[in-house]
């Protein structure tokens, strides 16, 4: 059964296709990895499907209803979080105030509130941080922030945006350990990312996109060897 | 001992009255404690909503006027006009947040500014209910002497405090400070942006015009020029929560002793002329230079420039 399905979504700017009639599943409990050149369309089909942008063509159906058009919040109480690619913790806040604000959500008061946000916290690791404000963390924390807040919220699905970029060797191995214990909590993942080393340890299936496009789609070996994939990434020969 | 705080200051506020001040000191200490309901209303919109009023006028003013033209075309007391205007306010504050909440930072800062300016027009030509320029004047106050509005006012004050201390500390407070901080990732993290500064600007708006309509009572005479006022509404509660400290609980409270005793100390100076409002505006930018988070945000930023506070290791 998938728990989400991306059908012929485009999404124009002006005369711009930057997605254009991509279809895709994500079946329930994977981790699907999205890759692609820049400017491919990634974190904009990231947009489109939790809500950001209306898709310009098309259907998301995510545990059998539509939805497409509907406002961010509304598709995150649906049971859809993401991280965003540049971080956007909330400045002023100390780390367990940020996840304690997404913990809301579904918590019945704040006790509970504050229950969830500490183990969440304990789950990503930060637990020993919660106090500093989440402008003083180093980047690799500030990453991992993203992923406790959406956490919170006691997400089906998750979307990552790029959660590796810009870490260094031990905080990623700490990231990857971390994402395949989100997996193994029964929580569906999408992840965008560049570092092709991580994602085609991580990922069960991958998406491949260039120009908007899906190229390809299977499993890390079938993409490793896919021509149309090696192409886009390093040019025709 | 922190935490006695709000009680000791309490205690004190209690028993001002009893000490047989002068009624003009009562009559400061009556302005100051409506400055600072205004303030705390402003700051829950302003400072943790981040949505930044330059309107509020239009919340005194329609408070105001609810009292006053319940007074003048009913013939009610406008006491009655306190709750009343929390209605009216209300429904006022959530039709003008349906068009200004659309819009973002100065943006939105602008078409609150405007909707003041409409309010002030409107009530200017409206002169079959609101009497135009000639204002609204009440026949006879309902006490002379200071005590009983002093009484009202702090009950008043005391009650947006705790309110104010409560939606701080509930999942609205969190929500508020969230969507301050980013909009767009509030949003995605399943909080309706929209319902919630809805909610931060009437509750702002209610007590902006319960204060108001107090106003009416105790002044006894209002138009639209003193209580839709810019200058003399609109950016002196700005200016209070942004001296005193925005986004802190005590910041009304302390910027509004320092802006009523400026306002008072300038203006009994009176070769100073209009020159009052270029004080008040080096004042504003000394803040946002040095003290970018009022006095009570940075309070101990004030104590270590004085030698006072200890250093941290």
């Amino acid at each position: 059964m998938s728990l989400l399905q991306v059908k012929d979504v485009s999404k124009f700017f002006g005369g711009l296709a930057a997605v254009s009639g991509v279809s895709f599943d994500v079946n329930e409990n994977e981790i699907l990895g999205i890759i692609g050149p820049n400017g491919a369309g990634k974190t904009t089909l990231f947009n489109v499907i939790n809500g950001f942008y209306k898709p310009s063509k098309g259907d998301i159906i995510m545990n059998g209803k539509s939805i497409a058009g509907r406002k961010p919040h509304e598709i995150c109480k649906a049971g859809m979080a993401r991280t965003f690619q540049i971080v956007r913790p909330l400045r002023r806040l100390s780390v367990f105030d940020n996840v304690l604000a997404s913990a809301f959500l579904r918590a019945k008061n704040k006790a509970d509130a504050e229950k969830i946000a500490t183990e969440v916290l304990k789950f990503t690791d930060l637990y020993e941080d919660r106090e500093t404000l989440s402008k003083g963390l180093p980047l690799g924390k500030r990453k991992r922030l993203e992923i406790a807040r959406a956490l919170a919220t006691r997400p089906k699905l998750l979307l990552l945006d790029e959660s590796f970029a810009g870490l260094n060797p031990a905080e990623l191995d700490k990231s990857i350990e971390i994402i395949r214990n989100i997996k193994k909590s029964g929580i569906t993942v999408m992840i965008i990312e560049h570092h092709m080393k991580v994602i085609m340890s991580i990922s069960d299936r991958i998406v491949v996109l260039t120009y908007g496009q899906k190229i390809a789609e299977g499993t890390p070996d079938e993409i490793r060897h896919n021509q149309q994939v090696i192409e886009a990434y390093l040019g025709e020969a | 001992m922190k935490k006695f705080y709000p009680l000791i200051t309490l205690a004190v506020l209690l028993v001002l009255p009893l000490l047989g001040f002068s009624t003009y000191v009562m009559h400061i200490f009556i302005l100051l404690l409506m400055w600072a309901t205004i303030g705390m209303s402003w700051n829950l919109l302003s400072g943790y909503c981040g949505q930044v009023s330059f309107g509020h006028a239009a919340f005194f003013g329609i408070g105001a006027y609810t009292a006053g033209i319940l007074y003048s075309k009913a013939g009610a007391s406008p006491w009655l006009g306190l709750p009343l205007s929390v209605l009216v306010v209300g429904v006022f504050a959530f039709i003008i947040g349906l068009i200004v909440l659309r819009l973002r930072g100065p943006f939105f800062a602008l078409a609150t500014l405007a909707s003041g300016e409409v309010f002030r027009v409107s009530a200017e030509n409206m002169e079959w209910l609101t009497n135009g320029t000639l204002g609204i004047m009440l026949q006879k106050r309902l006490w002379v002497s200071k005590e009983p509005y002093y009484y009202i006012i702090l009950v008043i004050a005391v009650a947006t405090f705790l309110l104010m201390k409560y939606l701080i500390g509930s999942k609205l407070g969190y929500f508020f400070v969230a969507i301050r901080e980013d909009q767009d990732a509030a949003d995605s993290l399943g909080i309706n942006t929209t319902l919630y500064k809805t909610i931060a600007l009437v509750v702002s708006g209610m007590i902006t015009g319960v204060a108001g309509a107090f106003y009416m009572n105790y002044m006894g005479y209002i138009d639209p020029h003193i209580v839709f006022a810019l200058h003399d509404v609109s950016i002196i509660t700005i200016m209070i929560v942004m001296v005193g400290g925005v986004a802190t609980q005590w910041g009304p409270f302390v910027g509004a002793v320092i802006m009523v005793m400026l306002q008072e100390a300038v203006r009994s100076i009176g070769s100073l002329g209009a020159l009052h409002q270029a004080i008040f505006g080096l004042l504003l930018i000394f803040i946002i230079i040095f003290l970018p988070n009022g006095i009570v945000g940075d309070f101990g930023k004030i104590k270590r420039f004085f030698g006072l506070g200890r250093v941290r290791a």
